[in-house]
């Protein structure tokens, strides 16, 4: 048993690390997590779970924006883009908000075709992630049903 | 007889020449000849039979007869053997003849050819040509000596004794076979004759073709000659002409040949081709020269020419040939190549440099980079240490702990200040300095300017303001950067002048000479982007150009320290940098960047102890006075309507410290609540903020407190103990002036509205922190967090929880308004970008409300406010600290068009970068509500 929730953890642990190495998430994201106490020990799936919703509220409004035939509203596009660029910053999403800073120069620069591939990319890169962080999840919840508890990594 | 015989056989032998003239002549020499044959037969029959016998006479006669017979007949054969022979030789050597003749005509004819041919030339050609007939002759010759060798071994050989018919008949048998022999060869030879003939006819007939042959390459030759993109000609050893090819197309054939180029036409390069012509002719040596004719005839041209000598058969020179070339376009190619190849090099080189200097640009700008970005990581602490040193100061202290406060505090503002040069400096370079354009009085500018030098003066100089009439009343321009170029000019007069005065003069001027060159510059902003600014906001306005002074009797500056005056980092010398302090920055940034960047111009005249004017031009545009637009600046604001008629028309303020009799400012006491206000905001925004800039931006339009601040007492120190008068007194103890104990006291007499502002604020506040605690009992500080993104609020909703504070949540600008109106807040979070009303137009608005006590300017904003009855107002009478400055921190995404100064000038306090972390907001609790 006591085997099993070390390899868990050691899984777990190595997972994380290869998250923040990959870029997919920043010291934010650890942020996030000291924030997570006995008094919300849930915080950073709910944020998490707030952040995808965002995700695909925002990405919908942003192709909506972008599929307009004639004149797109760039500014449109921007708002959303500067929200989800603020949301993924905040949930320390590397890589999304590393999309989001192109997308925006795009959107200021009127690129049509730059934006529809940024969108596409950040499509892609927040379900990525979106994924990985499911599996990261479930890693968590393994652990505790092996009676192990969810070790805090240091990503230094 | 014999003897006789002998001589006639010798005659015949020897004379058979004589032979043929006379046998010759005859008719039958054709039986002759053809009877020796039938002769041989007969001498044959003759047998004879020698016996030694008695001659009978009878006999003998008859024997001698038939000798004689046989003699005679003998003699005859002789004679037509003779003959033939000669006939045979008289054939052979008709032949000869004739065959000679023939090579002679050859050979006549070969050197005809060969004479054609050389004419033109003795090419290997020509040679080949006439191989044949060379071999031709060379087989012919042959044969002749052939021919000799047959007439060599022509001997006759007789066995027989001599003279006897054995002899003769042998001899004659053998003379037949050499006939015979000879007629075989005559007929061989006749063979053969015909044979050279139809040799000779058939080579008759190559000739023909060589001929033709000849005339056709002729006929190339000349073709390509005429059309050869080369002139070609022939020149005799007076390099006269002989004929020339492709000659120039205006000239006649007869005014070339017989010519030379010199009499021909003439220019540059003339005399230079007839010379190198001539050089050739003397060396004997073909060679090649490019020449540059510059003739009337044909304009410039380049040639390049080839001349080689000509030769005779004796190998004496009798001219050159002469072929020239047109190369002007090649020549013209070359030389642009060869440019073209200099340029390359020298770009290349450029290039190089060029990689040098981006390479080090680079390195510079990462290093101002890092410079920037230290500066801001050591401001907000710095802010924190100075600020919280400032809250300090207004607690009890004993005199030696003031005194090292008051050190503590002046130095960090000079850090403060010189971190902001640093910031304006970085910014200015690297383009993103964004100019304002907002309305503002220059009068009220230039009396704050100097109030707030008067205020920290610690020396006894007179302060001067004067204002042309003409200046309008009303203009508009980044007043936050003329204040920072005016301030810094100021301070810098007041540094460097020890007793006299320093002034501030404005007067209207045309438009500068300066303009059309400046607007060439690359300059990241020039007028013109300033003026479609305004043109943006729909005011098509008048630009007025404002010639500022800043003069003073200070100690001058050396003619040749002008020019370095304005670099960075650069001061008139090191001896002053020394004597007098400051990093050399300041004027730097006034001239090169904030002046320039307005499109305007810094200059300085000085004179060496006699002192130096500072004189900057800058275009404005001319506001039109009722126009109360949001952009409107906080000094407009600041004063108060019933003000405006005084404070407009007043052109002079004169400040002179320590003595307060003198205080001539134009005006009057300021009384009412909303002066009362202001006051109190300033102390408080000195002490949360601290920075110099905001000091001099924040403070009211008078405040006698500061011009008489005196040598080491700060002017919060003066304020937070009006009612002690020991200590007041110790403070003007500090100063050299015996004046200040009485104006002290003068002031607080003479301005009630001043003192009853101290009045009333004492029992209220002694400190800060009293404050804090008297309005607030419950112990948690309020904070309201102003944030549009969910998922921001919840992340720091989140981190504040784990600080300790709740927070109150408004989503946009007039939310944050809203709740704020509903209740007093200790601290607010204020993102920047946000839909409906943006974080920093709401921070405008507040800090309005706070200035003015009502909120007119965002209702004319468009805020639709929650309750806009007496109750807010009752409110806001009823609890006094609701007027205090609110401290308002940022929170900005970090990025350009949410930069840290935008910040500041739209009245924040502070700002944390995003995303917010734990410790980021921990700090900024910790400065903010300690």
């Amino acid at each position: 048993m006591d085997a099993l929730v070390a390899q868990l953890q050691m899984q777990f642990r190595d997972y994380t690390i290869s998250l923040y190495q990959q870029g997919f998430l920043d010291d934010q994201f650890t942020e996030l997590k000291k924030l997570q106490d006995e008094g919300s020990p849930d915080f950073v799936a709910e944020v998490l779970s707030l952040f995808f919703e965002d995700c695909v509220k925002l990405i919908g409004n942003m192709a909506r924006a972008l599929d307009q035939t004639g004149t797109v509203d760039y500014s449109q596009v921007g708002a959303s883009v500067h929200q989800l660029k603020g949301s993924s910053s905040s949930v320390g999403a590397k890589r999304v908000k590393g999309l989001c800073v192109t997308f925006k120069e795009y959107c200021e620069a009127k690129n049509y075709e730059g934006c529809v591939r940024c969108l596409q990319q950040v499509d892609i890169e927040y379900k990525t992630l979106k994924t990985k962080l499911q599996d990261m999840f479930n890693l968590e919840k393994q652990i505790i049903q092996a009676g192990g508890i969810v070790p805090q990594v240091d990503i230094n | 007889m014999v003897c006789e015989m002998e001589i006639e056989d010798m005659d015949v032998e020897v004379l058979s020449s004589m032979w043929p003239d006379d046998v010759g002549t005859e008719t039958d020499k054709q039986f002759n000849v053809e009877k020796p044959a039938g002769d041989q037969d007969t001498l044959k029959e003759v047998t004879i039979t020698e016996k030694p016998a008695i001659a009978d006479l009878k006999r003998l006669s008859e024997l001698m007869d038939s000798t004689h017979q046989g003699s005679s007949q003998l003699t005859n054969l002789v004679k037509q053997w003779e003959y033939m022979q000669d006939h045979a030789v008289m054939l052979l050597r008709d032949e000869l003849k004739s065959l000679s003749r023939q090579r002679e005509e050859a050979e006549a004819k070969e050197l005809e050819i060969i004479e054609e041919h050389n004419f033109e030339s003795n090419g290997h050609e020509n040679v080949l040509v006439l191989d044949d007939k060379s071999d031709f002759l060379r087989s012919s010759s042959f044969r002749e000596r052939k021919r000799s060798q047959v007439f060599d071994s022509e001997k006759i050989e007789v066995d027989e004794v001599y003279d006897t018919v054995g002899y003769w008949k042998q001899k004659a048998l053998r003379l037949e076979k050499l006939l015979e022999a000879s007629r075989e060869r005559e007929r061989r030879l006749i063979e053969k004759l015909n044979e050279s003939l139809k040799t000779m006819e058939s080579h008759a007939a190559p000739v023909e073709e060589l001929t033709q042959n000849l005339r056709r390459a002729e006929g190339f030759l000349h073709f390509i000659l005429q059309n050869a993109p080369i002139v070609m000609g022939h020149q005799d050893k007076d390099l006269r002409y002989l004929f020339i090819y492709n000659k120039f197309p205006s000239l006649r054939e007869q005014d070339i040949l017989g010519k030379t180029d010199v009499e021909i036409f003439d220019g540059a390069g003339v005399k230079e081709s007839q010379e190198f012509k001539k050089e050739v002719l003397e060396k004997g040596m073909a060679s090649k020269r490019e020449i540059t004719f510059e003739t009337e005839l044909f304009g410039s041209k380049t040639f390049l020419i080839y001349v080689e000598p000509v030769y005779n058969k004796l190998g004496e020179k009798i001219g050159i040939n002469y072929m020239g070339m047109e190369v002007t376009d090649q020549v013209r190619k070359r030389e642009k190549m060869g440019k073209l190849r200099e340029h390359n090099a020298v770009r290349n080189a450029m290039e190089t440099e060029l990689n040098k200097t981006i390479h080090i640009t680079e390195e510079t700008m990462r290093a101002k980079q890092m410079l920037a970005t230290m500066s801001h990581e050591i401001r907000s602490p710095l802010s924190g240490v100075v600020g919280m040193a400032e809250i300090l100061s207004t607690t009890r202290l004993d005199q030696e702990q003031r005194q090292l406060l008051n050190v503590m505090i002046s130095s960090g503002d000079l850090v403060l200040q010189l971190i902001n040069d640093i910031l304006d400096l970085s910014k200015v370079e690297s383009g993103v300095m964004k100019l304002e354009a907002t309305k503002f009085r220059p009068r009220e500018v230039v009396k704050h300017v100097l109030q707030t030098a008067a205020a920290s003066l610690k020396k006894s100089l007179t302060l001067e303001g004067n204002i042309a009439d003409d200046v309008p009343i009303e203009v508009v321009g980044d007043v936050l950067r003329i204040r920072q170029i005016l301030t810094n000019l100021i301070s810098n007069a007041i540094k460097f002048t020890h007793k006299g005065k320093v002034g501030i003069k404005l007067e209207v001027i045309s438009e500068p000479f300066f303009t059309s060159e400046n607007m060439n510059d690359n300059k990241p902003t020039t007028p013109k982007q300033i003026l479609s600014n305004e043109e943006q906001n729909g005011d098509p306005e008048t630009t007025v150009w404002i010639c500022c002074d800043v003069y003073d009797t200070g100690i001058g500056i050396p003619e040749n320290a002008i020019p370095c005056l304005f670099k960075k980092y650069m001061q008139a010398s090191a001896d002053h940098a020394r004597k007098y302090g400051g990093t050399g920055l300041g004027l730097a940034i006034c001239k090169q960047l904030k002046v320039e960047l307005m499109g305007g111009r810094l200059t300085v005249t000085s004179r060496v102890n006699e002192g130096s004017t500072f004189t900057f031009i800058l275009p404005y545009k001319v506001a039109t006075p009722n126009d109360h637009s949001d952009d409107q600046d906080e000094f407009s604001d600041m004063s108060d309507h019933q003000h405006i008629a005084e404070d407009t028309t007043h052109g002079y303020f004169q400040f002179q410290p320590l003595l307060r009799s003198l205080y001539s400012s134009s005006e009057g006491p300021v009384t009412g609540q909303n002066f009362l206000t202001h006051n109190v905001t300033q102390s408080s925004c000195i002490k949360l903020n601290g920075f110099a800039s905001d000091l001099s931006h924040a403070l009211p339009s008078t405040n006698i407190a500061q011009s008489e601040a005196i040598s080491s007492c700060s002017f919060e120190s003066a304020h937070k103990y009006p009612n002690g008068e020991s200590l007041y007194k110790e403070y003007e103890s500090c100063s050299s002036s015996q004046a200040s104990n009485e104006g002290g006291a003068l002031v607080m007499e003479s301005e009630p509205a001043v003192s009853s502002r101290r009045q009333e604020i004492d029992p209220h506040e002694t400190t800060s922190e009293r404050c804090e605690e008297s309005s607030k009992p419950d112990s948690k500080p309020k904070i309201l967090l102003v944030e549009d993104n969910r998922i921001n609020i919840m992340v720091s909703q989140s981190m504040m929880k784990q600080l300790g504070y709740p927070i109150d949540i408004a989503t946009n600008g007039v939310e944050a308004i809203r709740a704020l109106q509903r209740s007093n807040y200790d601290l607010v979070l204020m993102d920047v970008c946000m839909p409906v009303l943006d974080g920093l137009k709401a921070t405008r608005l507040i800090r309005s409300y706070e200035e003015s006590g009502n909120w007119e300017a965002a209702i004319e904003e468009g805020v639709d406010l929650d309750t806009p009855s007496s109750e807010t107002l009752q409110n806001r009478e009823v609890c006094v600290c609701s007027t205090k400055r609110l401290p308002i921190v940022a929170m900005t995404a970090n990025t350009l068009s949410e930069s840290s100064e935008e910040c500041y000038a739209n009245g924040m306090d502070s700002f944390i970068s995003k995303p917010v972390t734990l410790q980021k907001l921990r700090e900024c609790l910790e400065q903010y509500l300690c």
